[in-house]
């Protein structure tokens, strides 16, 4: 995602494509609203309210409905959210071998607390309930990628390695387009 | 079933077509119909032939799969071995601990943790040459000799593989693997005998259950189903696996997903056949892209080879099945949530006065299974119920996954009989504990299960017992703990994930699991009495009485099971304001040991909070009112100088003083 101006614009509109064609697919399927919202939040990285209403539009419903529906679920952002997303699991196996001291210390390597930004919108901390490897338990997941058996340090390490890989040579690493599995966010 | 079905594939001779003219002719369609599915020409896993096969599951991923393959290619390439040997990237294999994994066949030899460098030696030595890499193989835990082939491995040779006897040794990506091994025969069998009835009395014989938690009788459930008169018929998999340490359903799905599909589509005409139109979803969880994906494309091919959609091979059997995305909520594990959340509402859950094999999606009647409920469908067809039925115990036939991971050294995906015991699982399979650790409790059924202590670790893993116990099946996840995990801290962790993941909807879960939350919160931070155990116990029964389904009505069965069988150590929290395991930090405090500690400084930098001081050469110490407990300073001696104690402050500190 490259951000001066001319291009931010035709960026814009490749979006806006993208999404027309989303609302075309789904036009009049029933049980559209969630698939709808996913690929909404796939193509923005969040869901930003006027992009909530057309979706609304689109399916018939409310747009109190489609609220309701972005906040029932873990995965919907109403924010936007940083680039890289790191994923600390704390599922079960890993909160058994030691997940929170990892996630403490990042949260202290990078200055945020879990499920903030970082002020340069590049990384986000997200606590997730198992990713599936449990095998390899305390997981840290960046991006789509999975990392087993860390230690605090270890933890740090890796996140410092993918911060040299993607800043460093400015190449684009996989962004966090796709978000599994955010912090639970349920209504109390 | 009907004899005519226990015939091989080919099609039947003319002299033999005579007497019964229209059911052979529609068997030999269908037997015509599944030979033209398979693609003659596709590389078929042989075990016979050189082949290096590299597990692709998740794990395995994350420990470096990724650049094994690009050395392995590299490596071959440098030999000119490219055409001659296959590499397969295959479903998980199971021993998730010793990733990433390779096995070379046609021997079958087990090479865990490597790396890329070790590539060019491996290939050299077992593909190139004949013999083994000595010091890359897998050491017997006991003896620590060198184990070569996977069949000798304990972990294997214990283990009863059904479900998973494909994982590990098929290309996901390759419909004509399946094929190849036995895939979908069991379902031309039953599109052949055109009885969905028998269907459902062969999985009735076989004494099937549901493996997603509750364990109904499959059978029957596909009898209601097909009883509730509808427009339409639905056939729904549940792969939402939320128990959070948990990945039986994952690893199917990512290295068998065929099976999946199979055992759906047979299920779909014991349901559906001459009973109106009948639809299938499958329902994943969002957090499994490799499993969506895999699924995808084994839809798409079984479609391509007409095995799914229009007409399955020929019998004028409609079905197809569609992928649906969960989206973070682990209360659409349940069935009625579930409907409610394809449908595009909030997954909450609604009375279960009308079932969902009455009204389920979209009001029709509907029929919701595991993953690991359909993988075994196929095997019962082919095999027949009785020999299914001849593994296992009385009550709970055939073999079960578990997803065996905490503190024991062979974690991994564990496929065992029904009625094998917890420690056969833990100790012989999985290895026992860590070096210098003792056995605490074993965890199943997640957050609607409960922890089991060493005293039962003979019981026999069966639906029953296991419920007796006070803990459940549940979907297989089984985690073990030792001496340094916190009952009370462990209950927590557990009441914490159903307080958030309550949908909301009725008062005795979503106010009882936060009230029970912040009792164990008070415990841990040694501000309770033993008032708020006792309140504790009784909103326990309240919370599972009151609610309205089984999110809430299992919620506290974590902190139920602990007040069974580790009071003792809810008690000293209490009373003592102790945690013998040195986890709960309020009541934990770090010291330094004046003749361990070297005066290094090492710790200094590596604490927070600027709590410890000292000069060098002197020994240390921690300013209690900084210390922030963050166990810095332990992992940064190198002379095991930090202590963690527990117990009343006043004592310790008045001695130290
Ligand atoms: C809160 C809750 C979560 C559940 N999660 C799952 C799940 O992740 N996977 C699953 O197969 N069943 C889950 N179940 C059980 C299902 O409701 C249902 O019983 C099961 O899918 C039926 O399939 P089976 O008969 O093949 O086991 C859950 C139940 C509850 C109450
Ligand atoms: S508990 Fe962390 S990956 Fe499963």
């Amino acid at each position: 995602m490259t951000t001066n101006a001319t291009a931010g614009e035709t960026e814009e509109q490749e979006l806006e494509e993208q999404f027309v064609e989303l609302l075309e697919h789904y036009r009049g399927e029933r049980g559209a609203l969630v698939p709808l919202l996913q690929g909404a939040q796939a193509i923005f990285g969040y869901l930003p309210e006027d992009v909530m209403r057309r979706v609304a539009e689109a399916t018939g419903e409310p747009l109190s409905k489609a609220l309701g529906v972005a906040t029932f679920y873990a995965q919907f952002r109403l924010r936007p959210h940083a680039k890289h997303t790191i994923r600390c699991c704390h599922g079960t196996a890993c909160h058994v071998s030691g997940a929170t001291r990892i996630s403490e210390e990042l949260e202290k390597y990078l200055g945020i607390k879990i499920g903030e930004n970082t002020p340069d919108m590049l990384y986000t901390i997200e606590e997730v309930h198992c990713v599936g490897a449990c095998g390899m338990a305390p997981v840290v997941m960046i991006n789509d990628r999975a990392h087993g058996k860390l230690t605090p340090e270890k933890a740090v390490e890796v996140v410092r390695a993918f911060q040299a890989e993607a800043e460093g040579s400015g190449a684009e690493v996989t962004a966090a387009a796709e978000p599994a599995g955010n912090a639970v966010e349920v209504e109390a | 079933m009907s004899r005519a079905a226990d015939k091989p594939g080919g099609a039947p001779g003319a002299s033999e077509q005579a007497a019964t003219q229209p059911a052979k002719t529609r068997a030999a369609v269908i037997d015509a119909a599944l030979e033209a599915a398979a693609d003659k020409n596709a590389y078929l896993a042989d075990d016979t032939k050189t082949e290096i096969r590299i597990c692709a599951g998740t794990a395995c991923h994350a420990s470096g799969r990724v650049a094994l393959r690009k050395a392995v290619d590299k490596a071959l390439a440098e030999r000119g071995l490219t055409e001659t040997v296959k590499v397969i990237e295959t479903g998980c294999h199971g021993f998730c601990q010793q990733g990433p994994i390779m096995l070379l066949w046609p021997k079958g030899i087990f090479y865990p943790h490597l790396k890329p460098q070790d590539i060019e030696e491996v290939i050299e030595t077992s593909v190139a040459g004949d013999g083994v890499v000595e010091r890359l193989l897998y050491r017997h835990p006991g003896s620590g000799e060198p184990l070569a082939l996977e069949k000798e491995i304990p972990f294997y040779a214990l283990q009863k593989r059904v479900v998973l006897s494909l994982n590990g040794k098929i290309d996901p990506y390759s419909i004509d693997d399946y094929l190849a091994h036995g895939g979908y025969s069991a379902l031309a069998k039953v599109l052949k005998d055109a009885d969905p009835s028998a269907v459902i009395a062969e999985i009735d014989r076989s004494g099937l259950r549901g493996r997603g938690g509750a364990g109904f009788p499959t059978a029957r459930k596909w009898r209601s189903c097909r009883a509730n008169p509808g427009t339409k018929h639905y056939v729904i998999c549940n792969a939402d696996e939320g128990d959070p340490g948990a990945f039986m359903d994952r690893s199917v799905l990512e290295g068998n997903p065929h099976s999946v599909v199979e055992g759906m589509i047979i299920a779909a005409y014991a349901i559906g056949a001459d009973n109106g139109p009948v639809e299938g979803y499958v329902y994943v969880r969002r957090e499994y892209p490799f499993a969506v994906e895999r699924l995808r494309w084994a839809l798409k091919q079984a479609r391509e080879r007409g095995l799914l959609g229009k007409d399955i091979l020929g019998s004028g059997f409609d079905f197809d099945i569609r992928i649906n995305q969960g989206a973070g909520a682990f209360v659409c594990g349940e069935s009625t949530a579930l409907t409610l959340s394809i449908e595009g509402h909030r997954g909450m859950p609604r009375g279960k006065h009308i079932r969902t094999v009455a009204r389920g999606l979209w009001g029709q009647p509907t029929n919701l299974n595991n993953v690991e409920t359909y993988a075994n469908v196929p095997w019962i067809i082919n095999h027949g119920a009785d020999e299914f039925a001849s593994v296992g115990t009385a009550t709970s036939k055939g073999t079960k996954i578990f997803s065996l991971t905490g503190k024991v050294v062979n974690g991994g995906l564990i496929e065992v009989p029904m009625g094998a015991t917890l420690r056969e699982v833990i100790f012989d399979i999985g290895g026992g504990m860590l070096p210098g650790r003792e056995f605490k409790a074993v965890q199943l059924g997640g957050p609607s299960g409960g922890c089991l202590p060493a005293s039962l670790l003979d019981e026999p893993i069966d639906f029953e017992s296991l419920v007796a116990a006070g803990s459940m099946m549940g979907s297989g996840g089984m985690v073990v703990v030792d001496d340094t995990t916190c009952m009370v801290d462990f209950a927590k962790f557990f009441l914490k994930f159903t307080a958030e993941e309550s949908c909301g909807k009725c008062v005795p879960c979503r106010v009882g699991t936060t009230r029970m939350l912040e009792i164990l919160e008070r415990i841990c931070a040694g501000l309770a009495t033993m008032d708020d155990v006792e309140l504790l116990e009784q909103l326990a029964d309240d919370v599972v009485e009151g609610s309205l389904c089984a999110l809430g009505g299992s919620a506290p069965n974590p902190v139920l099971s602990t007040l069974r069988y580790f009071r003792d150590e809810m008690v000293v929290h209490v009373a003592e304001r102790r945690c013998p395991a040195r986890v709960c930090r309020p009541l934990i405090r770090y010291t330094i040991d004046k003749e361990a500690c070297t005066g290094c400084r090492a710790c200094l930098p590596a604490c927070p909070s600027g709590a410890v001081t000292g000069e060098r050469k002197e020994p240390h110490r921690i300013n209690q009112k900084l210390c922030i407990k963050c166990d810095a300073c332990r992992q940064a001696c190198r002379f095991d100088a930090v202590r963690v104690e527990t117990g009343k402050p006043s004592l310790v500190e008045g001695r130290r003083r």
